[in-house]
Protein backbone atom coordinates (compact mmCIF):
# COMPACT_ATOMS: atom_id res chain seq x y z
CA UNK A 1 0.00 0.00 0.00
CA UNK A 2 2.30 3.05 -1.26
CA UNK A 3 -0.34 4.42 -3.78
CA UNK A 4 -1.44 7.12 -1.41
CA UNK A 5 2.22 8.12 -0.16
CA UNK A 6 4.24 10.71 -1.96
CA UNK A 7 6.58 8.67 -4.22
CA UNK A 8 10.39 9.11 -2.25
CA UNK A 9 8.44 7.81 0.55
CA UNK A 10 6.89 5.21 -0.84
CA UNK A 11 10.20 3.89 -2.06
CA UNK A 12 11.45 4.08 1.34
CA UNK A 13 8.30 2.03 2.65
CA UNK A 14 9.23 -1.15 -0.11
CA UNK A 15 12.72 -0.67 0.80
CA UNK A 16 12.00 -1.65 4.46
CA UNK A 17 9.35 -4.14 3.50
CA UNK A 18 11.81 -5.85 1.22
CA UNK A 19 14.04 -7.08 4.10
CA UNK A 20 14.06 -9.04 7.13
CA UNK A 21 13.22 -7.36 10.42
CA UNK A 22 16.98 -7.19 11.53
CA UNK A 23 18.34 -5.52 8.29
CA UNK A 24 15.79 -3.15 8.82
CA UNK A 25 17.33 -1.79 11.82
CA UNK A 26 20.64 -2.07 10.33
CA UNK A 27 18.39 0.12 7.28
CA UNK A 28 17.27 2.69 10.60
CA UNK A 29 20.76 3.03 11.36
CA UNK A 30 21.75 4.16 8.14
CA UNK A 31 18.81 6.44 7.86
CA UNK A 32 20.29 8.27 11.32
CA UNK A 33 23.49 8.79 10.12
CA UNK A 34 22.61 10.23 6.80
CA UNK A 35 20.38 13.00 8.59
CA UNK A 36 21.85 15.81 7.76
CA UNK A 37 23.13 18.46 9.88
CA UNK A 38 21.36 21.69 10.43
CA UNK A 39 22.44 24.76 8.88
CA UNK A 40 24.06 27.08 10.67
CA UNK A 41 21.25 30.04 10.81
CA UNK A 42 19.15 27.49 12.80
CA UNK A 43 22.57 25.58 15.16
CA UNK A 44 22.65 29.42 15.84
CA UNK A 45 18.95 29.81 17.18
CA UNK A 46 17.87 26.38 18.81
CA UNK A 47 14.98 28.60 19.86
CA UNK A 48 13.43 28.96 16.57
CA UNK A 49 13.32 24.76 16.99
CA UNK A 50 10.44 23.12 18.12
CA UNK A 51 11.15 20.19 20.37
CA UNK A 52 8.90 17.16 19.82
CA UNK A 53 7.99 16.07 23.43
CA UNK A 54 6.29 12.63 21.89
CA UNK A 55 9.58 11.09 21.16
CA UNK A 56 11.41 9.23 23.82
CA UNK A 57 14.66 11.06 23.31
CA UNK A 58 15.18 14.76 22.21
CA UNK A 59 14.11 15.38 18.82
CA UNK A 60 13.56 19.22 17.59
CA UNK A 61 12.28 20.09 14.27
CA UNK A 62 11.58 23.37 12.14
CA UNK A 63 9.40 23.49 9.25
CA UNK A 64 9.92 26.06 6.36
CA UNK A 65 7.57 27.06 3.31
CA UNK A 66 8.85 28.51 0.11
CA UNK A 67 6.97 31.86 -0.30
CA UNK A 68 6.20 31.03 -4.26
CA UNK A 69 4.10 30.30 -6.29
CA UNK A 70 0.88 31.61 -5.00
CA UNK A 71 -1.05 28.60 -4.16
CA UNK A 72 0.39 27.85 -1.16
CA UNK A 73 -0.39 24.07 -2.01
CA UNK A 74 1.90 23.88 -4.68
CA UNK A 75 5.04 25.79 -2.28
CA UNK A 76 7.79 23.48 -1.36
CA UNK A 77 8.40 22.44 2.13
CA UNK A 78 11.87 22.07 4.09
CA UNK A 79 12.13 20.06 6.82
CA UNK A 80 15.18 20.72 9.53
CA UNK A 81 15.92 17.80 12.37
CA UNK A 82 18.12 17.67 15.26
CA UNK A 83 18.52 14.77 17.45
CA UNK A 84 21.59 13.68 20.28
CA UNK A 85 24.07 11.08 18.63
CA UNK A 86 22.74 9.17 21.63
CA UNK A 87 19.34 8.79 19.80
CA UNK A 88 19.58 6.83 16.81
CA UNK A 89 16.53 5.40 16.49
CA UNK A 90 14.60 8.86 17.15
CA UNK A 91 17.57 9.94 14.65
CA UNK A 92 16.42 7.40 12.42
CA UNK A 93 13.10 8.13 12.13
CA UNK A 94 13.98 11.45 11.18
CA UNK A 95 16.25 10.96 8.79
CA UNK A 96 12.99 8.57 6.60
CA UNK A 97 10.95 11.69 7.10
CA UNK A 98 13.66 14.04 5.73
CA UNK A 99 14.78 11.99 3.03
CA UNK A 100 10.88 10.95 1.77
CA UNK A 101 9.24 14.52 2.48
CA UNK A 102 12.01 17.21 2.12
CA UNK A 103 11.23 19.37 -0.68
CA UNK A 104 7.85 17.97 -1.14
CA UNK A 105 4.55 20.25 -1.50
CA UNK A 106 2.77 21.48 0.98
CA UNK A 107 -0.78 19.36 -0.60
CA UNK A 108 1.90 16.49 -0.43
CA UNK A 109 2.93 16.39 2.98
CA UNK A 110 -1.04 17.50 4.42
CA UNK A 111 -1.91 14.26 2.88
CA UNK A 112 0.69 11.60 4.31
CA UNK A 113 -1.79 9.37 6.07
CA UNK A 114 -1.09 9.26 10.33
CA UNK A 115 -0.94 5.79 9.97
CA UNK A 116 2.49 6.08 7.95
CA UNK A 117 5.28 4.90 10.80
CA UNK A 118 3.01 1.10 11.14
CA UNK A 119 4.19 0.49 7.40
CA UNK A 120 8.00 0.19 7.93
CA UNK A 121 7.42 -3.28 9.48
CA UNK A 122 9.59 -1.82 12.18
CA UNK A 123 7.26 -2.38 14.87
CA UNK A 124 8.50 -5.27 15.73
CA UNK A 125 12.05 -4.75 15.57
CA UNK A 126 11.96 -1.47 17.81
CA UNK A 127 8.48 -1.88 19.41
CA UNK A 128 4.84 -0.22 19.51
CA UNK A 129 5.98 2.35 22.25
CA UNK A 130 8.86 3.47 20.54
CA UNK A 131 7.53 3.82 17.08
CA UNK A 132 5.36 7.16 18.82
CA UNK A 133 7.81 9.03 18.07
CA UNK A 134 7.36 9.20 14.32
CA UNK A 135 3.73 9.79 14.54
CA UNK A 136 4.09 12.96 16.81
CA UNK A 137 7.01 14.05 13.98
CA UNK A 138 5.12 14.21 11.64
CA UNK A 139 1.91 15.66 13.28
CA UNK A 140 3.62 18.53 14.21
CA UNK A 141 5.39 18.85 10.77
CA UNK A 142 1.88 19.13 9.88
CA UNK A 143 0.90 21.66 12.49
CA UNK A 144 4.09 23.82 11.46
CA UNK A 145 2.95 23.57 7.66
CA UNK A 146 -1.15 24.29 8.57
CA UNK A 147 0.26 27.29 10.95
CA UNK A 148 2.80 28.72 7.83
CA UNK A 149 -0.12 28.29 5.44
CA UNK A 150 -2.83 29.64 6.74
CA UNK A 151 -5.73 30.52 6.78
CA UNK A 152 -5.04 27.77 3.63
CA UNK A 153 -4.22 24.68 5.75
CA UNK A 154 -5.79 25.76 9.31
CA UNK A 155 -7.10 22.35 9.49
CA UNK A 156 -5.77 20.26 12.55
CA UNK A 157 -3.92 16.62 11.18
CA UNK B 1 32.48 -20.51 35.03
CA UNK B 2 32.17 -16.94 36.79
CA UNK B 3 35.09 -14.79 36.70
CA UNK B 4 36.87 -13.38 40.08
CA UNK B 5 35.24 -10.88 41.94
CA UNK B 6 37.06 -7.03 41.98
CA UNK B 7 38.38 -6.34 44.63
CA UNK B 8 38.34 -2.24 44.84
CA UNK B 9 38.64 -0.01 48.13
CA UNK B 10 35.74 2.16 46.46
CA UNK B 11 33.34 -0.45 46.55
CA UNK B 12 34.53 -2.36 49.77
CA UNK B 13 31.69 -0.31 51.91
CA UNK B 14 28.71 -1.58 49.36
CA UNK B 15 26.85 -3.92 51.40
CA UNK B 16 27.62 -6.61 48.29
CA UNK B 17 30.17 -4.89 46.45
CA UNK B 18 30.48 -7.83 44.47
CA UNK B 19 27.76 -6.50 42.36
CA UNK B 20 29.54 -3.56 40.95
CA UNK B 21 32.57 -3.35 38.28
CA UNK B 22 34.79 -0.54 37.76
CA UNK B 23 35.90 0.62 33.74
CA UNK B 24 39.56 -0.06 34.92
CA UNK B 25 38.32 -3.97 36.06
CA UNK B 26 36.42 -4.81 33.28
CA UNK B 27 38.79 -3.48 30.08
CA UNK B 28 41.31 -5.84 32.00
CA UNK B 29 38.95 -8.73 31.74
CA UNK B 30 37.62 -8.59 28.50
CA UNK B 31 37.60 -10.90 26.86
CA UNK B 32 37.88 -13.60 29.79
CA UNK B 33 36.46 -17.49 29.86
CA UNK B 34 33.05 -17.26 31.94
CA UNK B 35 32.53 -13.39 31.21
CA UNK B 36 29.35 -11.98 29.44
CA UNK B 37 28.80 -8.56 28.68
CA UNK B 38 25.45 -7.16 28.11
CA UNK B 39 24.64 -3.73 26.69
CA UNK B 40 20.98 -2.72 27.16
CA UNK B 41 20.12 0.88 26.38
CA UNK B 42 17.14 2.51 26.22
CA UNK B 43 17.59 3.14 22.68
CA UNK B 44 17.05 0.29 20.31
CA UNK B 45 20.06 1.37 17.83
CA UNK B 46 22.45 2.76 20.29
CA UNK B 47 24.05 -0.35 20.84
CA UNK B 48 24.67 -1.06 16.87
CA UNK B 49 26.61 2.91 16.60
CA UNK B 50 29.43 1.29 18.99
CA UNK B 51 29.78 -1.11 22.12
CA UNK B 52 32.51 -2.34 24.18
CA UNK B 53 34.30 -4.98 22.44
CA UNK B 54 32.65 -8.12 22.95
CA UNK B 55 29.55 -6.85 24.14
CA UNK B 56 26.25 -8.46 23.57
CA UNK B 57 22.76 -6.47 23.16
CA UNK B 58 19.89 -7.37 25.79
CA UNK B 59 17.06 -5.07 24.15
CA UNK B 60 14.23 -4.85 27.14
CA UNK B 61 11.59 -3.88 24.81
CA UNK B 62 11.88 -6.54 22.30
CA UNK B 63 14.01 -9.33 23.89
CA UNK B 64 13.02 -9.04 27.44
CA UNK B 65 9.47 -8.15 27.33
CA UNK B 66 6.87 -11.11 26.27
CA UNK B 67 5.63 -9.69 22.96
CA UNK B 68 2.17 -10.37 23.82
CA UNK B 69 1.36 -10.72 27.35
CA UNK B 70 2.37 -7.28 29.86
CA UNK B 71 5.39 -9.73 31.30
CA UNK B 72 8.72 -11.37 31.02
CA UNK B 73 10.06 -13.91 29.05
CA UNK B 74 9.07 -17.56 30.75
CA UNK B 75 11.78 -20.18 31.75
CA UNK B 76 11.47 -21.22 27.62
CA UNK B 77 11.76 -18.10 26.33
CA UNK B 78 14.52 -16.68 28.37
CA UNK B 79 17.05 -20.10 27.78
CA UNK B 80 16.29 -19.71 24.56
CA UNK B 81 17.03 -15.87 24.80
CA UNK B 82 20.82 -16.42 26.51
CA UNK B 83 21.49 -19.49 24.48
CA UNK B 84 21.28 -16.99 21.27
CA UNK B 85 23.74 -14.62 23.23
CA UNK B 86 26.24 -17.26 23.85
CA UNK B 87 25.49 -16.85 27.99
CA UNK B 88 26.20 -20.09 29.98
CA UNK B 89 24.01 -20.19 33.52
CA UNK B 90 27.33 -20.04 35.26
CA UNK B 91 28.65 -17.45 33.47
CA UNK B 92 29.68 -13.81 35.10
CA UNK B 93 27.20 -11.51 33.20
CA UNK B 94 28.36 -7.93 33.20
CA UNK B 95 25.44 -5.22 32.06
CA UNK B 96 25.94 -1.48 31.45
CA UNK B 97 24.21 0.61 29.16
CA UNK B 98 22.78 4.29 29.08
CA UNK B 99 20.52 6.51 31.21
CA UNK B 100 22.64 6.19 34.23
CA UNK B 101 22.53 2.37 33.70
CA UNK B 102 18.44 2.71 34.10
CA UNK B 103 18.06 -0.60 31.83
CA UNK B 104 21.10 -2.23 33.06
CA UNK B 105 19.88 -2.49 36.02
CA UNK B 106 16.36 -3.70 34.79
CA UNK B 107 17.77 -6.32 32.75
CA UNK B 108 20.32 -7.50 36.14
CA UNK B 109 16.95 -7.45 38.18
CA UNK B 110 15.06 -9.48 34.95
CA UNK B 111 18.30 -12.00 35.20
CA UNK B 112 17.96 -11.94 38.97
CA UNK B 113 13.86 -13.46 38.48
CA UNK B 114 15.73 -16.19 36.68
CA UNK B 115 17.92 -16.72 39.42
CA UNK B 116 21.34 -15.98 37.04
CA UNK B 117 23.96 -16.24 40.05
CA UNK B 118 26.54 -13.38 39.11
CA UNK B 119 25.60 -10.92 37.64
CA UNK B 120 27.06 -7.17 38.06
CA UNK B 121 26.69 -4.10 36.95
CA UNK B 122 29.53 -1.67 35.36
CA UNK B 123 29.48 1.33 37.68
CA UNK B 124 28.69 4.52 35.56
CA UNK B 125 27.46 2.29 32.59
CA UNK B 126 28.22 3.39 28.96
CA UNK B 127 28.77 6.90 29.73
CA UNK B 128 31.93 6.55 32.01
CA UNK B 129 33.34 4.00 29.64
CA UNK B 130 33.05 6.24 26.92
CA UNK B 131 34.09 9.57 29.01
CA UNK B 132 37.25 7.43 29.41
CA UNK B 133 37.76 7.26 25.93
CA UNK B 134 38.19 3.39 26.35
CA UNK B 135 37.38 0.96 23.14
CA UNK B 136 34.07 1.36 21.45
CA UNK B 137 33.27 -1.13 18.15
CA UNK B 138 30.55 -1.70 16.00
CA UNK B 139 31.66 -5.19 15.20
CA UNK B 140 29.31 -8.15 15.98
CA UNK B 141 30.87 -10.63 18.84
CA UNK B 142 30.84 -13.91 18.07
CA UNK B 143 29.86 -16.16 20.43
CA UNK B 144 29.07 -19.59 20.64
CA UNK B 145 25.02 -20.67 21.06
CA UNK B 146 25.41 -21.76 24.82
CA UNK B 147 22.75 -24.32 26.24
CA UNK B 148 21.08 -22.52 28.90
CA UNK B 149 18.63 -24.46 30.79
CA UNK B 150 15.12 -23.59 31.26
CA UNK B 151 14.23 -22.31 34.73
CA UNK B 152 11.45 -21.22 35.66
CA UNK B 153 10.95 -17.64 36.55
CA UNK B 154 10.87 -16.56 40.60
CA UNK B 155 8.79 -13.47 41.08
CA UNK B 156 8.25 -13.43 44.48
CA UNK B 157 11.01 -12.45 46.33
CA UNK B 158 11.72 -9.57 43.74
CA UNK B 159 8.97 -8.30 42.27
CA UNK B 160 5.68 -6.96 43.71
CA UNK B 161 2.27 -7.24 41.34
CA UNK B 162 -0.54 -4.35 42.23
CA UNK B 163 -2.45 -6.76 44.43
CA UNK B 164 0.66 -7.18 46.58
CA UNK B 165 0.85 -3.73 46.13
CA UNK B 166 -2.45 -2.60 47.53
CA UNK B 167 -2.13 -4.76 50.43
CA UNK B 168 1.11 -3.44 51.07
CA UNK B 169 -0.32 0.55 51.69
CA UNK B 170 0.09 1.08 55.26
CA UNK B 171 1.99 -2.15 55.97
CA UNK B 172 5.50 -0.93 54.68
CA UNK B 173 7.47 1.57 52.89
CA UNK B 174 6.52 2.23 49.56
CA UNK B 175 9.02 4.31 47.00
CA UNK B 176 8.23 6.20 44.06
CA UNK B 177 11.50 7.44 42.42
CA UNK B 178 9.62 9.52 39.85
CA UNK B 179 10.21 13.24 39.60
CA UNK B 180 8.69 15.44 42.08
CA UNK B 181 6.67 16.89 39.10
CA UNK B 182 5.06 13.05 38.31
CA UNK B 183 5.02 12.38 42.21
CA UNK B 184 2.66 15.38 42.84
CA UNK B 185 0.65 14.87 39.91
CA UNK B 186 1.60 17.15 37.41
CA UNK B 187 2.73 14.99 35.10
CA UNK B 188 2.43 11.38 33.98
CA UNK B 189 6.11 11.31 32.87
CA UNK B 190 9.09 12.30 33.40
CA UNK B 191 9.80 15.54 32.58
CA UNK B 192 10.87 15.83 28.85
CA UNK B 193 9.20 12.68 28.51
CA UNK B 194 5.99 11.96 26.71
CA UNK B 195 3.13 11.75 28.61
CA UNK B 196 1.61 8.75 28.45
CA UNK B 197 0.66 5.40 29.96
CA UNK B 198 -1.30 6.28 32.65
CA UNK B 199 -5.22 8.05 32.61
CA UNK B 200 -4.21 9.87 36.06
CA UNK B 201 -1.71 11.22 38.03
CA UNK B 202 -0.50 11.53 41.56
CA UNK B 203 1.02 8.68 43.48
CA UNK B 204 0.37 5.55 45.71
CA UNK B 205 -1.23 6.67 49.35
CA UNK B 206 1.39 6.65 51.72
CA UNK B 207 4.89 6.48 48.63
CA UNK B 208 7.70 8.51 49.91
CA UNK B 209 9.32 10.06 46.97
CA UNK B 210 12.86 9.33 46.25
CA UNK B 211 13.32 10.74 42.75
CA UNK B 212 16.22 7.32 41.29
CA UNK B 213 18.67 10.01 40.51
CA UNK B 214 19.85 11.14 44.20
CA UNK B 215 21.55 8.25 44.57
CA UNK B 216 24.07 8.67 41.55
CA UNK B 217 26.70 11.04 41.13
CA UNK B 218 27.41 13.91 38.71
CA UNK B 219 29.16 11.10 36.58
CA UNK B 220 26.78 8.44 36.79
CA UNK B 221 28.08 6.07 39.10
CA UNK B 222 26.64 5.04 42.26
CA UNK B 223 26.81 7.20 45.74
CA UNK B 224 29.27 6.11 48.81
CA UNK B 225 27.82 3.80 51.22
CA UNK B 226 27.29 6.89 53.24
CA UNK B 227 25.89 8.99 51.01
CA UNK B 228 23.23 6.48 50.23
CA UNK B 229 22.81 5.63 53.73
CA UNK B 230 21.98 8.78 54.40
CA UNK B 231 19.20 9.26 51.70
CA UNK B 232 17.48 6.12 52.35
CA UNK B 233 17.88 5.25 56.12
CA UNK B 234 18.69 8.95 57.59
CA UNK B 235 16.28 10.94 55.54
CA UNK B 236 13.64 8.20 54.65
CA UNK B 237 13.95 6.13 57.68
CA UNK B 238 14.42 2.83 56.07
CA UNK B 239 15.64 -0.16 57.14
CA UNK B 240 16.87 -3.74 56.54
CA UNK B 241 13.96 -4.57 58.65
CA UNK B 242 11.54 -3.44 56.65
CA UNK B 243 9.74 -4.91 53.30
CA UNK B 244 10.28 -2.27 50.89
CA UNK B 245 8.49 -1.62 47.77
CA UNK B 246 9.74 0.81 44.87
CA UNK B 247 7.97 1.95 41.62
CA UNK B 248 8.35 4.29 38.68
CA UNK B 249 6.46 4.58 35.55
CA UNK B 250 7.26 1.11 34.33
CA UNK B 251 9.83 -0.44 36.66
CA UNK B 252 13.22 0.75 34.92
CA UNK B 253 14.13 3.40 37.43
CA UNK B 254 13.08 1.73 40.29
CA UNK B 255 15.23 -0.84 39.43
CA UNK B 256 18.26 1.39 39.91
CA UNK B 257 16.79 2.25 43.35
CA UNK B 258 16.36 -1.43 43.67
CA UNK B 259 19.80 -2.51 43.00
CA UNK B 260 20.86 0.43 45.49
CA UNK B 261 18.24 -0.78 48.33
CA UNK B 262 19.13 -4.58 47.73
CA UNK B 263 22.71 -4.92 47.02
CA UNK B 264 24.40 -1.45 47.82
CA UNK B 265 23.07 -0.98 51.26
CA UNK B 266 21.83 -4.93 51.90
CA UNK B 267 18.01 -4.68 52.76
CA UNK B 268 16.75 -8.15 52.07
CA UNK B 269 13.67 -7.68 51.17
CA UNK B 270 13.09 -5.18 48.82
CA UNK B 271 10.66 -5.83 45.44
CA UNK B 272 10.38 -3.65 42.72
CA UNK B 273 6.42 -3.28 41.17
CA UNK B 274 7.06 -3.53 37.69
CA UNK B 275 3.21 -2.45 36.76
CA UNK B 276 3.99 0.89 38.33
CA UNK B 277 2.63 3.93 38.02
CA UNK B 278 1.69 3.19 34.23
CA UNK B 279 -0.88 0.09 35.65
CA UNK B 280 -1.65 2.01 39.24
CA UNK B 281 -2.84 5.14 37.62
CA UNK B 282 -4.58 3.50 34.87
CA UNK B 283 -6.79 1.36 37.40
CA UNK B 284 -10.52 1.55 38.00
CA UNK B 285 -10.73 3.02 41.54
CA UNK B 286 -7.20 2.22 42.89
CA UNK B 287 -6.18 4.58 45.62
CA UNK B 288 -4.38 7.86 44.36
CA UNK B 289 -2.63 10.47 46.48
CA UNK B 290 -2.10 13.91 44.41
CA UNK B 291 0.64 16.88 45.74
CA UNK B 292 3.70 16.05 48.12
CA UNK B 293 2.07 15.22 50.94
CA UNK B 294 2.80 11.02 50.65
CA UNK B 295 -1.04 10.89 51.80
CA UNK B 296 -2.94 8.30 54.28
CA UNK B 297 -3.97 4.90 53.90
Amino acid sequence: MRTDLPFALGEIVDDFQAVSARDRLQMLLEFSQELPDLPARLTDHPELLERVEECQSPLFLKVEVDDTPSDPDERAVHLFFHAPAESPTTKGFAGILAEGLDGATVDTIMNVPADLPGRFGLTDAVSPLRMRGMGAMLARIKHQIAALTAPAHSRPN
Amino acid sequence: MTVEKETNPQFSEYAHPERLVSTDWLAEHLGDDGLAVVESDEDVLLYETGHIPGSVKVDWHTELNDQVTRDYLNGEGFARLMSAKGIDRDDTIVVYGDKSNWWAAYALWVFSLFGHEDVRLLDGGRAAWMAEGRPMTTEQPERTPSNYPVVERRDDELRAYRDDVARHIGRGPLVDVRSPQEYTGERISAPDYPEEGALRGGHIPTAVSVPWGRAAADDGRFKSRRELSDIYEGEVGLSGDDDIVAYCRIGERSSHTWFVLHHLLGMPTVRNYDGSWSEWGSLVRAPITRGDDPGTV
